[in-house]
């Protein structure tokens, strides 16, 4: 006989204990902090003020959070049909091949907003091509997803390097990348959104690629909750057992889920490839692949919590670089330490608060808390 | 009458707001077999893993020998002269009996000293209790029965005086059972003190001196075994009075809806669990399968809904062929009326983390009512959720609720209804009532015997005889894969259990 969890309010348990974890993360990362020798009060201010303070600061944690939500929504899509895929990465670097060829196609004969569409098609559809590879080895071979598409990042960083100082770099430079994009494969900047509330933006890189991610936020969250395909992913993905007795076809929806989720991840090319450097460069990705499987994590798979999740990556990679660059002791691997608190405390120890919440909460008042019955009780 | 070996005084325990023990109070009188009743979720388990140190009481006392006893851990247990077996036995399958016997009391750093003092013990109780035992046979080779003496050795090496066992028969054949209730009276006799957990009241009678009986997490009687009746028992279970004879009129039955011909199924090793079994089933009547867990009833009926498989063989529905050996598909089957109900409803039947109204369109999913175009219909899928909740009684009558929050009875009714609303020609059903309480178990009966009065083909498979032989009209014995009998509904317990066994068979062979 197991103990039942007894069931948490939504708010509490969606937003009480994200923030206790995250509280403990910060706190833990104080002391180191304060390790090094810096002021952790200090610290954070610089981190907030860093990822918040300007306009400009706003518009750049906002650009880091439009690659988290994308990698992020991808992981949970696979997540939610059982399915770890860990290749969102090489996903979405190979993608930034089918970006560069629509790009550099297109980028003198047609207008962004022609250009783009094509660009999405492409990004999406080499994500999940790339997707695709290990998810026919897992359906039908029984080769382990989570080895496959770990591999597969390899593969396309190998392959990517090879095309950018082989195929795409124009003759004569020295720089593996490829040409720079005209206008017409430059995505508008958002910068206004945020200069009509009187901030500066500047230069920084958001573009419409976040409004695109909070679109495919909304897509995603009606595939999972709203659909026949949906249903049978959430079916597949917490009882394989029941898909058969279903009628569900395994491999089908291990295909398509992991298409989906490639395809997902893919889009992530588009921000930075169409929206700041405007040419494919080596690692464009830059980890946000391997970020987004903590974003999922901490938004627990749903869209409502990974928008927030890539946010506060957003915050942390900006505000980080900050960090850094006030703080001398602190480096750029001090704050790659402050992640990983956070990964740690708010998804691996996800519910170590989770029990001594769930008491005070009955002990203030026992009926508020809904609690699972037992077995065999109520019949 | 004897003094006291176990006290129980006012044991409370709560699991967050759930209180699973509530003011308990228990005497259990030394020298004597007690049995504990209860539904399921009553708080005998939870009761017992209190007094064996798996849990703690909030509050309470347990008395062992009239003093005051402080147990935290099984250890502290077993030092009280506590012993348990099990439910699911506690045995390392690759180690042999007396490795068993003497693991967590091995005693000194080499093996070889305290294993002979083992041998020695072990031998003296093999002859005192009846318990003949191979000691030096591997676990995973000994049958069930014999696994579970090696849990009453291994608690009597411990000086054991109170043994406690947990639904020790659910997994024995009734002659096996009536071995270790012969085992059981020799203990008794030899002055130990029996608890025996167990929902068969037919065992409570057969075996026990004194008897209490829990209902939600509340002591509500003890009784002397003697001036009591499975009647009175039974509604102290319920809180209510419970009909435990089905009552059906004769089977009328029609003409043949499934037949099986020569089917053979083989496991993921490919051990032949199921062995040119051949059989069919006519509309209007239920065919039971009795047999003892893991005979390939199992496999059976996987096979026949497309779920499993098979080697060879035929099966058809309604005169037309299932591929059982190629790629019959569940989904397409429901098409063609076979509902299933499957044995295990937590992994195959339900999705527990899904709200009720998400399972109660599970493998009908597709069915054009549930859906607008590749989008679900959620009014359609929660109004239909309702009507079932109201049709089967289903509590909390709430469609939005997680499974997992449902009873054992209430979650196989949100199965029983999914499959019977869509009004499917044929209804194969394994264990309908396993974890279920006797409320529901009434219930369910009853709606079997009105699938089968409307005309349906019914395959019941159970491992609870008197359920097979309250309900089925046809009686088939499954014993290593085969068929090795069939009985009319008039089959005494006995020649069934003998079939069970595999009995017959042999002498036949002989």
């Amino acid at each position: 006989m197991s103990v039942p969890y007894a069931k948490l309010p939504g708010w509490a348990d969606y937003g009480l204990i994200p923030i206790i974890n995250l509280l403990v993360a910060f706190l833990v990362a104080g002391v180191v902090v304060l390790l090094v020798g810096e002021n952790p009060l200090s610290a954070a201010v610089i981190l907030i003020d860093g990822a918040f303070g300007s306009g400009q600061n706003i518009a750049y944690t906002l650009y880091y959070a439009t690659n988290f939500i994308f990698t992020g929504l991808a992981v949970a899509v696979a997540f939610h049909a059982g399915l770890f895929n860990i290749g969102g990465e090489g996903q979405a670097y190979i993608a930034g091949l089918g970006v560069a060829l629509v790009c550099l196609t297109f980028d003198s004969v047609l207008p962004w907003w022609l250009t783009f569409p094509l660009a999405i098609a492409a990004s999406a559809a080499v994500g999940a091509l790339w997707a695709l590879i290990p998810a026919y080895l897992q359906a039908k071979r029984g080769s382990h997803i989570v080895i496959t598409t770990i591999m597969f990042n390899f593969i396309a960083a190998s392959a990517m390097v090879y095309l950018l100082v082989d195929v795409l770099k124009p003759a004569g430079s020295m720089a593996p990348q490829t040409r720079d994009f005209f206008d017409g494969a430059q995505l508008p900047k958002m910068g206004w959104l945020l200069e009509s509330l009187g901030l500066a933006v500047r230069s920084a890189p958001l573009n419409i690629s976040f409004l695109l991610a909070l679109l495919m936020a909304f897509a995603v969250w009606v595939l999972i909750w709203r659909t026949k395909l949906g249903y049978e992913m959430r079916t597949f993905g917490f009882s394989p057992k029941a898909a058969r007795y279903a009628g569900v076809s395994e491999s089908r929806i291990i295909i398509i889920a992991m298409m989906i989720s490639g395809g997902l991840a893919g889009m992530m090319a588009l921000n930075p490839i169409m929206g700041d450097q405007h040419r494919v460069a080596l690692d464009f990705v830059a980890g946000a692949g391997f970020v987004g499987i903590a974003v999922a994590l901490m938004g627990r798979s749903h869209p409502a919590g990974i928008v927030p999740a890539a946010i506060l990556f957003g915050v942390l990679y900006q505000g980080g670089a900050e960090l850094a660059f006030e703080m001398p002791n602190i480096s750029r691997d001090m704050i790659v330490i402050i992640q990983g608190l956070v990964i740690l405390f708010a998804g691996a120890l996800e519910h170590m608060f989770r029990a001594p919440i769930q008491a005070v909460f009955a002990s203030f008042s026992p009926r508020s808390v809904g609690v699972a019955a037992p077995k065999g009780e109520g019949a | 009458m004897a003094e006291a070996a176990i006290e129980l005084v006012g044991i409370n325990k709560s699991f967050g707001a759930v209180r699973a023990n509530r003011d308990i109070n228990l005497e259990i009188q030394r020298g004597t077999i007690h049995g504990i009743v209860g539904e399921n979720g009553a708080g005998k388990s939870t009761l017992m893993s209190i007094l064996y140190g798996f849990y703690q009481a909030d509050s309470g006392e347990i008395r062992v020998g009239g003093k005051p006893a402080v147990i935290k851990t099984p250890n502290d247990a077993i030092a009280a002269g506590i012993g348990m077996v099990h439910q699911h036995f506690m045995l390392v399958q690759n180690f042999s009996v007396i490795e068993n016997i003497i693991l967590g009391a091995e005693g000194e750093a080499l093996l070889k000293t305290s294993i002979a003092k083992a041998r020695s013990e072990l031998v003296r109780l093999e002859k005192e209790y009846g318990l003949e035992v191979d000691p030096d046979a591997l676990i995973e080779e000994l049958p069930v029965g014999l696994q579970q003496r090696v849990e009453i050795l291994k608690a009597l090496y411990r000086s054991a005086d109170v043994l406690i066992l947990d639904e020790p028969t659910g997994v024995l054949t009734p002659p096996e059972a009536d071995h270790l209730f012969r085992i059981l009276q020799k203990l008794k006799d030899e002055g130990k003190t029996i608890v025996l957990i167990t929902h068969k009241l037919r065992e409570i009678m057969a075996i026990t001196d004194n008897v209490s009986v829990m209902r939600q997490g509340a002591m509500v009687a003890t009784r002397e075994t003697a001036r009591t009746t499975v009647e009175e028992l039974a509604e102290l279970m319920v809180g209510r009075r419970v009909l435990l004879r089905v009552d059906k009129d004769e089977a009328k039955p029609g003409a043949v809806k499934l037949q099986v011909k020569n089917l053979t199924v083989k496991d993921s090793r490919g051990v032949t669990m199921v062995d040119d079994v051949s059989f069919d089933v006519r509309g209007g009547e239920i065919v039971g399968i009795a047999g003892v867990a893991g005979n390939g009833q199992s496999e059976l009926i996987e096979a026949i809904s497309g779920i499993r498989r098979a080697v060879s063989g035929s099966v058809e529905l309604d005169g037309k062929p299932i591929d059982v050996t190629g790629f019959a598909d569940p989904g397409e089957l429901r098409d063609r009326g076979l509902a299933h109900v499957p044995e295990d409803r937590h992994h195959v039947g339900l999705v527990l983390a899904f709200e009720e109204n998400e399972n109660s369109i599970l493998g009908y999913h597709d069915k054009p009512q549930y859906l607008n175009g590749p989008f679900l219909n959620i009014e359609a899928i929660q109004k239909d959720a309702e009507e079932k909740i109201a049709k089967y009684d289903i509590r909390p009558g709430n469609p939005r609720l997680r499974t997992a929050n449902f009873s054992g009875g209430n979650q196989q009714k949100i199965v029983l209804a999914r499959e019977m609303e869509q009004d499917p020609g044929v209804l194969i059903v394994g264990q309908p009532t396993r974890g279920v309480d006797v409320g529901a178990i009434e219930f369910i009966h009853k709606r079997l015997i009105a699938m089968r009065d409307q005309g349906k083909a019914v395959l019941l498979i159970s491992v609870e005889l008197d359920e097979i032989r309250s309900l089925s009209d046809r009686i088939l014995v499954m014993f290593a894969g085969r068929i090795v009998g069939e009985r009319g509904e008039d089959a005494t317990e006995g020649e069934l259990g003998l079939l069970m066994a595999g009995i017959e068979r042999q002498e036949a062979a002989e």
